[in-house]
């Protein structure tokens, strides 16, 4: 441990202002503060710290995350199998596979976003700033596992230039990084992003070149590959094999992270231990899901009763990790609710009255991120207006 | 009139080094120093020179705006050195103190036969209005205006305060006294907050002519700040005065015995302060009459007041006007592998829950100032409100400062928050933002543009 710091002490100078290497100064600073907590002490106010630190905060994202993904990997190579028939495929054969399609998609998001990250901090002389650590775990588990790399890495780069950057970075954006990413690539290549084919690994492919991945098979009769949202009828889901566990546990198509209730919940549990995402945000957005849910399942919008709605598509994944986004989120508690509530009725809204898109909650996040600073405003205005009342009569 | 109000939010630091209550020494004053950076907005005027000669309560500063405001010695000596910084700002004066006290003296009063012009005039010549701190933005009463009431918190919840019972405890008829004639400046009355958790083993709640009120809660339940906030918030065009119980206990003297005696007992704390217990002294002492407390200097910061709000003064620094207590703590200038990655961290304390010291309540931690990380914009944002037991928007109003609108700030509370109220925000902070520079360079763009 001594040895590996005077390591960095003997080189650090070389990064430093007018050392050999010192245009990569924002560079060495990043990776030496991810190995050290930095000696700084406090110079102004407070003379005394907590010890907890937004790189701190972002790893617990991440690990709350960790669920979401190994089941993402797992369920890959199980799709891969129910679509191709491979019933000699044991859990080994199904992870490796899983391992195979979902590791480049990180690869490209974190080289590609930290990339821009590193080179941004260097411009503006900034330490790099972790937040990229979260969207960049986020990203893959949030597109198609059949998405071309090319097209994750023009999304993640303009997700990291357009949605961050030029606000200023983590902090000061206004919607959410990850799921700027997915809407680029929605509606700029919508036909990777929708439909039937993408969601099952080596699909894509094999509709291409009739040959997939590790496999001579052709497709097995009757999979039709869709997501549960394609088909949302009781009928829709019992044709395709489907049933409520099979959504709760995951067993689905969809995007990499998002089919697993039970390892998003795990994630959920972690956030709200820990209080580094809000569970007024998740419990608000259930609450309205469900009541468009069953409002729609009332008016005859669908058969499904409301509780379905929850365990579909990306609904839970959006509630527990994408909603919460401290940043662009409403920050005040009751503002909090109310977004919450609105994210999960305006997505089960989209759902259910829309017949062009199948799947709402990328939309209503987005929307709610733009709308997030006005319910503040009128939050605050009337905590104001309370509190002069409130003195008015003492 | 008794009022409980419990405060849920809030946080009691666990930081090692709780003075222990004994006096271990009386210290006599070598060489000390009026400081007047202890007063915000204060634009000094000299009235000594290096080597004349002064008494205790002899003035030696006059505030330039109000030249009725003087700043008196503590002790009876020689000038011996007026310190200036940049730009010829006076920092300090200091005096070497003769080895017997003198004072001046002002005539024993009955306070009961005073009109208020008469106490206010008392309180101005000696020395001690600059006692009074005006709400908003904590400066200097103004002798001109008449407060709507003045506050006082008998109880302090910040880390490792001197407890008022052991270092206050015998002085309950000064500060009586001191009570009735502050009394007579103000129409709202005094409000005198006790903590509920203490209420009946407080000499305090025998205190007669105040309206009595009573706090629950943790830190910062015993900030005046917040408890005028719960009492009767400030609003704008409004001003209340607060006074400390150790500055009551020097305005009563100043009645019944007719001297400037700021003496007081002054808690040596802190998890690098040997032995932590009381020492007896004065306002600018300096940080060397304590050395028996640490070993070497080095690699220490000494502080007046708490870790939280006092300021750095150094080895050789002296203590400030309104301070009762003294902070030793190492300078956490070291890097640590990995800190923040490891999944425990058993020597730091985190009030988050993405470390594990939520697991051990009880125990108390040497903590010193390293920051723990890099500075970065705000992202958290429901972490500041849970340490501030008052209904404001921390992170609003903080960005109303930052952005200096100061329609926003007005609306955001400005008026009701001093730098103090929001420390704990700074503290559990896991962005490492300054916020209480952030509030003082608000307050101080308030003060320039609305005065």
């Amino acid at each position: 441990m001594n040895g590996l710091r005077k390591l960095t002490d003997k080189i650090k100078p070389t990064f430093e202002k007018g050392g050999k290497l010192g245009f990569l100064h924002s560079t060495f600073d990043a990776f030496e503060t991810f190995l050290f907590v930095p000696n700084t002490v406090t110079r102004k106010g407070s003379h005394i710290r907590d010890c907890v630190d937004l790189k701190r905060v972002m790893i617990m994202v991440v690990l709350a995350l960790v669920p979401a993904m190994l089941f993402g990997i797992w369920n890959v190579g199980f799709q891969h199998k129910l679509a191709f028939g491979l019933n000699d495929w044991g859990f080994w054969n199904i992870v490796w596979y899983g391992i195979v399609k979902v590791i480049p998609l990180y690869l490209v998001s974190y080289i590609v976003g930290l990339g821009i990250e590193f080179v941004s901090a260097q411009l503006k002389g900034h330490e790099v700033n972790e937040g990229y650590l979260v969207s960049g775990m986020l990203i893959p588990l949030i597109v198609p596992v059949d998405v071309p790399l090319w097209m994750l890495a023009i999304a993640v780069a303009f997700a990291v230039l357009i949605g961050k950057e030029v606000f200023g970075g983590t902090g000061m954006n206004i919607w959410n990084p990850a799921l700027i990413a997915r809407a680029f690539l929605f509606f700029s290549y919508p036909s990777k992003m929708s439909g039937d084919t993408v969601w099952t690994g080596g699909m894509t492919r094999y509709m291409a070149e009739g040959t997939a991945y590790a496999s001579g098979n052709g497709l097995v009769d009757g999979i039709s590959g869709a997501t549960p949202l394609a088909h949302p009828t009781i009928e829709g889901l019992q044709a395709a094999g489907t049933g409520f566990m099979d959504m709760f546990i995951g067993t689905v198509p969809g995007s990499v992270g998002e089919t697993s209730a039970i390892a998003i919940l795990i994630g959920a549990a972690i956030l709200i231990w820990t209080g580094v995402a809000s569970w007024k945000i998740m419990f608000s957005s259930v609450v309205g899901g469900l009541a468009i849910g069953y409002l729609g399942y009332a008016a005859g919008a669908t058969d499904l009763p409301g509780y379905y709605q929850l365990v579909m598509g990306g609904f839970l994944f959006g509630t527990v990790f994408m909603a919460t986004d401290p940043v662009t989120s409403a920050q005040t508690e009751c503002g909090k609710w109310i977004y919450g509530f609105l994210v999960g009725a305006l997505a089960v809204t989209v759902r259910l009255w829309n017949p062009g898109y199948p799947e709402g909650m990328m939309l209503a996040i987005l929307l709610m991120n733009t709308f997030a600073p006005l319910i503040d405003h009128y939050v605050i205005e009337c905590s104001i207006k309370r509190r002069a009342k409130k003195v008015k009569i003492a | 009139m008794s009022n409980n109000i419990y405060l849920k939010k809030g946080l009691d630091i666990p930081i090692s080094g709780t003075a222990a209550q004994i006096t271990k020494k009386v210290i006599v004053p070598d060489v000390v120093a009026v400081k007047p950076t202890d007063f915000r907005g204060l634009v000094p005027k000299l009235l000594v020179r290096e080597g004349d000669k002064v008494l205790a309560g002899t003035p030696v500063l006059a505030d330039k705006m109000s030249q009725n405001i003087l700043f008196a010695s503590p002790v009876s000596g020689t000038v011996a050195e007026v310190v200036r910084g940049e730009k010829r700002k006076l920092l300090e004066v200091r005096i070497k103190a003769d080895a017997q006290q003198e004072h001046v003296d002002f005539g024993v009063r009955k306070v009961s036969d005073m009109t208020a012009e008469q106490i206010r005039e008392a309180l101005l010549e000696s020395g001690l209005w600059p006692a009074l701190v005006q709400r908003p933005y904590g400066i200097i009463a103004d002798p001109q205006v008449k407060p709507k009431a003045i506050f006082v918190s008998a109880f302090s919840k910040a880390p490792l305060a001197a407890s008022p019972e052991f270092a206050l405890g015998d002085e309950i008829s000064d500060i009586q006294t001191a009570i009735n004639a502050l009394g007579k400046l103000t129409d709202g009355g005094i409000h005198f907050s006790l903590n509920a958790e203490n209420y009946s083993g407080t000499p305090f709640h025998k205190l007669e002519n105040v309206i009595m009120h009573t706090f629950c809660g943790p830190h910062p339940a015993g900030n005046t700040g917040v408890q005028i906030h719960h009492i009767s918030p400030i609003r704008k065009g409004e001003t209340v005065w607060t006074v400390s119980l150790l500055m009551l206990a020097a305005i009563g003297r100043l009645f019944n015995t007719g001297k400037y005696n700021l003496k007081r007992k002054i808690a040596v704390t802190g998890p690098e302060a040997i032995d932590p217990a009381y020492v007896e002294g004065y306002p600018g002492i300096s940080m060397k009459d304590i050395s028996e407390f640490y070993g070497s200097s080095e690699n220490l910061r000494f502080i007046s007041g708490n870790a939280l709000t006092g300021t750095a003064v150094g080895a050789e620094g002296f203590l400030g006007f309104f301070d009762n207590q003294v902070t030793i703590l190492r300078e956490g200038n070291e890097y640590e592998l990995l800190g923040w990655a490891k999944p425990v961290r058993l020597s730091q304390f985190s009030s988050s829950r993405t470390y594990f010291s939520w697991l051990t309540p009880k125990r108390k931690y040497n903590m010193d100032t390293n920051l723990h990380g890099g500075p970065r914009a705000f992202v958290l944002n429901d972490v500041y409100s849970k340490v501030l037991p008052m209904d404001l928007y921390p992170v609003h109003l903080l960005k109303a400062c930052l952005a200096q609108d100061i329609d926003k700030m007005e609306k955001y509370g400005i008026y009701e928050v001093l730098e103090e109220d929001l420390a704990l925000c700074e503290y559990v902070c896991p962005s490492k933002i300054d916020i209480q520079q952030i509030i003082t360079d608000g307050i101080s763009l308030m003060l320039k543009e609305m005065c």
